[in-house]
């Protein structure tokens, strides 16, 4: 489970985060959702470390994130896999030696594990046989699916996926939706989702958190959001006609 | 309006160096960056070095108009012109702008595709993984690279020399052969080490701190050129006050 609490973030004048609190469980997908410059992105990195947030903490099963100095977070980072927006693969690595990197620099196994265990990570997002491919040589889809199966490769107890869907198919997307869900209950991993893509919201979305202006201001389920009296969610779930059109019917 | 910048070089310096996750692969990167920055760069600095001692020698012959001066004395121009400047400091010039710009731009691409974040997020010590190797394969070759230039610089003299009857062989042969300093030879090793660290280690800083997309890395990219440049102009001088 991941905890954090009254989360301040800002850039030079910009106050983008303003007090966010929250738990997310384990074995279940949790999504954060809300508009373009709400602040999805920029909570998702300071749970990660990659902001560092002004005030409030985050807490990875009772270990204090925030406080901890860099060799400490070492010990948590292994224990995290996350997708890229833009997958972020190594250009000047391929499939193979993506998924292994991080396989290669914490542990002491063998050329055949460490391959054994890449093939494994690969078939698991249906990509067997695409050890040789290059980043550059791959669709949108394939390379969203490779930063999954690194992801995925030390085993995380915990999974952070920024914008799977953006610049994929709807039926690519709902793809990758259905792998995020599967392997978030196969592996009871925390999983962690930002997204404004709807469909995941229905598909995967079992606890959501709604930012609005830097703001929680809606958190429940997929079943509950349709139903939400909430103004700002409402317009922010109903702004496509296809949304609008299913509340209708 | 400069110590916010060097405070953050600094501390990327500070992460550069420590201490390497897995030595193995570290090792094999450095190999990498060896090759790349040496074998790479190999063609451009045997070029230059070349034409660089035909147009000094051919220059110097022209400016010797005393029947007084032996014609010797051209060779050892070249020579100690070789040693001390040309070869560390244009080759330097040279390499800032072939090699500075690759890492800048490579590192910068890396940072605006989130290609540096996942390193962040798997633990590793970014800087030191993409950047220690870069420093230690270049402060290792460059060197070598001076030492390659000196030798090409003085042939491509000799060549010129002889061929446009500036100098005959054995004046030239006998001008580079005599009072021979060894000293400026360290002075020139020193140069190339220094040079190399500046080249590398400018240009990673770059690199790493582009915040944008394509058109940020192409800024990044020519920044660290320009500030590579700039940095090994005045070592050179400030080496050269000290040393010599």
């Amino acid at each position: 489970m991941i905890k954090i609490s009254n989360i301040h973030k800002t850039f030079g004048e910009n106050h983008i985060l303003k007090g966010i609190s929250a738990e997310f469980k384990e074995g279940i997908c949790n999504l954060i959702i809300g508009g373009s410059g709400s602040g999805k992105t920029t909570l998702l990195k300071c749970m990660v470390g990659l902001h560092e947030p002004e005030k409030g903490s985050v807490i990875y099963d009772d270990r204090n994130f925030t406080r901890m100095n860099f060799q400490s977070r070492i010990e948590i980072r292994t224990e995290i896999g996350m997708l890229f927006q833009g997958s972020a693969l190594f250009d000047s690595m391929n499939v193979e030696d993506n998924i292994m990197f991080p396989i290669n620099m914490f542990t002491d196994q063998n050329h055949k594990e460490k391959l054994e265990r890449a093939n494994f990570c690969l078939e698991r997002v249906n990509l067997t046989g695409k050890n040789k491919l290059f980043p550059a040589e791959l669709s949108g889809g394939m390379k969203k699916r490779v930063g999954i199966a690194r992801a995925i490769a030390m085993n995380p107890k915990y999974l952070f996926v920024d914008e799977p869907n953006s610049g994929l198919d709807p039926k690519t997307a709902i793809v990758i939706d259905d792998l995020i869900q599967e392997l978030t209950v196969e592996y009871k991993t925390t999983t962690i989702v930002v997204t404004h893509d709807m469909n995941s919201v229905m598909g995967i979305g079992e606890n959501i958190i709604f930012l609005h202006e830097g703001k929680k201001w809606w958190e429940g389920s997929n079943k509950e959001i349709s139903q939400t009296d909430n103004i700002e969610l409402n317009e922010f779930v109903f702004a496509s006609k296809f949304m609008l059109a299913l509340q209708k019917k | 309006m400069i110590f916010h910048p060097l405070g953050k070089y600094i501390l990327l310096l500070k992460a550069v160096f420590r201490r390497p996750e897995k030595w193995n692969i570290y090792r094999s990167e450095i190999l990498h960056e060896m090759v790349s920055i040496g074998v790479g760069s190999l063609g451009i600095i045997a070029i230059i070095s070349l034409f660089l001692g035909a147009v000094t020698t051919v220059q110097t012959a022209f400016q010797l108009v005393s029947d007084f001066i032996p014609k010797s004395v051209i060779g050892m121009i070249v020579r100690d012109s070789a040693i001390l400047e040309l070869s560390p400091t244009i080759s330097a010039i040279v390499l800032a702008g072939k090699v500075g710009s690759s890492i800048a731009s490579q590192i910068g691409t890396m940072r605006v595709t989130e290609q540096i974040d996942a390193l962040e997020i798997m633990g590793i010590n970014s800087p030191g993984y993409l950047i220690l190797p870069k420093i230690i394969g270049a402060v290792t070759m460059i060197p070598l690279l001076v030492i390659i230039s000196i030798g090409l610089t003085i042939t491509g003299g000799y060549i010129a020399g002889t061929a446009s009857g500036a100098v005959t062989g054995e004046d030239f042969i006998n001008g580079i052969t005599s009072a021979f300093i060894p000293f400026t030879f360290t002075v020139s090793m020193v140069k190339s080490v220094m040079f190399a660290f500046i080249i590398t280690s400018v240009s990673a800083y770059q690199g790493f701190y582009t915040d944008g997309g394509a058109l940020e890395v192409g800024r990044s990219s020519t920044k660290a050129v320009v500030i590579s440049c700039i940095a090994i102009l005045f070592t050179d001088y400030v080496v050269a006050q000290l040393l010599l």
